[in-house]
């Protein structure tokens, strides 16, 4: 058990350890940073490495594609658990090719697509292709939620004059509420996560979101790696999902095996 | 209100999917006419992008691709089996525990390759620790290595936890029988506890394989885009697509698409990961309930 706990742990624990060493002892093997120095994350915030901006850059981006997504899946995760009809097997089946989908193969299209269109350097051309793996995941998870309210609920609700869709909006999206926020962190992580979209629709530093902008952070040479900042800037974008984790981890945890167990 | 998901879908999926089938038969750029006038634009290639599939690069990422998927999904398999069964029996810490796993799962993969570069620099903590003086970033055998490595821990607890959920819904009385029957613990495990956390395996096994099939950002930042040892399918093709060559790129994304279609559909044949047959099956309890 430790041993797991050690495994999941050390190889986080020493890029956070090499984030407060200074540079100049960036290769020391000690456990612990000595002194302790705040001068990578200096690094990181200087004006010149634009990854404030790519944070907030990571957020929007980020932030739209899981609320939009949520809108979108949320009326088909509750038309495909409650409402018969016929192409309900094909639409879900299509769903899960869907979230099985090659990012690489949507690419060529979409970056043709959104030089004529005017999207290169934009949020939308970012948001709208995130959605092909954020909504399926949604549809996934809330369609498995929906399933597990009970029908007598929207059934009361109509007996007592509601149309099915304000059953729908006032008793059973409250409900599902726990079930929407546990799919949002799931949505929100894996866009944030996001990097082969990001990194071929964005060539403009002002607009690249967190993870493609440390990636491509360089030295004052040109094949000088500077390790401390990197480490300092990747602390600080899993800062965000470390705490959904800690906070949120019975809920993720249920969220991730709703759809792999039914 | 499926409408709107139906535009979603049909705009960021199926619309690249046919216009990449269709860039994949064409070709662009210059050419001389039948009078001896440039001209530029788009004309029907036949197979010709698709000549690209037999070449050295591609049958290399391919080659890639597949180690790396085998490799890293049967590791993933054994550590996570492994994870799951410990995670089982432990009581106290369980919550820190599991926060602990979801940690190599939150982290950005860019994140988590800097992070390995990091940890495999020439000087860096994995040599000092193993005594060695390996290049692992370098172009090379120990580069796929490291890609493994990174991979396996990043995913592995995921694993984990999908196997873990399903060991909790085998009921105890099953484990009770076997002891009476006087099972050993290993026998236990092969024949009990094996063939009924199975699906749940399968599943995530199923997830695991279309990702490590299409993986791009763990080696474009754990050693970098073109490097010859960890050229990955979808590096080849968004090599090919931001360098412009938008016919060869298409065709091999067709191609990587029509790979992966083929391996979910031959796991789905052969193992029984029925995905669509537990939707039917939860529809005709569904209905059974109205009625």
């Amino acid at each position: 058990m430790i041993g797991i706990a050690l495994y999941c742990l050390v190889p986080f624990y020493w890029m956070v350890v090499s984030s407060f060493r200074r540079t100049a002892d960036i290769y020391d093997k000690s456990p612990f940073p000595s002194p302790w120095s705040l001068e990578s994350y200096e690094a990181v915030f200087a004006a010149d490495m634009g990854f404030g901006q790519s944070l907030v850059n990571s957020l929007v981006v980020a932030g739209v594609t899981t609320a939009v997504t949520l809108l979108v899946g949320t009326l088909a995760a509750y038309a495909l658990a409650r409402l018969e009809f016929r192409a309900k097997n094909v639409v879900l089946a299509l769903v899960i090719a869907v979230s099985m989908f090659p990012g690489a193969l949507l690419i060529v299209p979409l970056l043709k697509l959104f030089t004529a269109i005017g999207w290169i350097n934009t949020y939308q051309a970012m948001i709208v292709p995130s959605m092909s793996f954020a909504l399926p995941l949604t549809i996934w998870n809330l369609t498995t939620f929906f399933r597990q309210l009970p029908y007598e609920l929207e059934q009361a609700a109509m007996i007592d004059g509601c149309t099915a869709f304000a059953a729908f909006r006032r008793v059973m999206v409250p409900l599902a509420a726990p079930g929407i926020f546990t799919t949002a962190i799931l949505a929100f992580i894996a866009t944030w996560n996001e990097f082969i979209i990001a990194v071929t629709m964005i060539n403009d530093q002002a607009r690249q979101t967190a993870t493609v902008r440390i990636a491509q952070f360089t030295g004052a040479a040109k094949f000088d790696t500077p390790f401390g900042t990197q480490m300092a800037a990747g602390v600080l974008v899993t800062i965000p999902l470390v705490l959904l984790v800690l906070f949120f981890q019975r809920r993720i945890v249920a969220g991730l095996t709703a759809g792999a167990l039914k | 209100m499926l409408s709107p998901t139906m535009v979603v879908l049909a705009l960021v999926v199926f619309y690249p999917l046919v216009a990449a089938l269709r860039e994949s038969f064409y070709e662009s750029g210059q050419r001389l006419d039948a009078d001896g006038f440039v001209v530029e634009g788009e004309w029907f290639a036949g197979l010709a992008n698709y000549a690209g599939v037999a070449q050295q690069r591609f049958m290399n990422a391919a080659l890639n691709t597949t180690l790396f998927t085998v490799v890293t999904v049967a590791l993933e398999v054994v550590l996570g089996v492994a994870m799951a069964l410990i995670m089982q029996r432990a009581f106290r810490g369980r919550a820190l525990l599991r926060a602990g796993i979801l940690i190599p799962w939150a982290v950005p993969t860019a994140v988590a390759g800097l992070m390995w570069k990091w940890i495999f620099q020439a000087d860096g903590v994995a040599n000092a620790l193993l005594g060695t003086e390996i290049l692992w970033t370098a172009d090379g055998a120990w580069a796929k290595l490291a890609v493994i490595v990174a991979d396996t821990w990043k995913t592995a607890p995921f694993v984990g936890l999908l196997v873990l959920a399903g060991l909790q819904i085998i009921p105890a009385d099953v484990y009770e029988a076997a002891r009476v029957d006087g099972a050993t613990p290993r026998q236990t495990f092969w024949r009990v506890t094996l063939p009924l956390v199975r699906p749940a395996l399968l599943v995530a096994v199923l997830f695991r394989l279309m990702d490590a099939l299409r993986v791009f950002d763990l080696p474009y930042v754990l050693v970098g885009p073109r490097k010859q040892s960890v050229e990955t399918l979808s590096g080849l093709i968004w090599d090919e697509a931001t360098r412009v060559h938008y016919g060869p790129a298409s065709a091999y994304g067709t191609a990587l698409f029509g790979y992966i279609a083929v391996i979910a559909f031959v796991f789905v044949k052969l193992l029984g990961a029925d995905l669509l047959g537990d939707v039917r099956a939860r529809r005709r309890e569904g209905s059974a309930r109205v009625a």
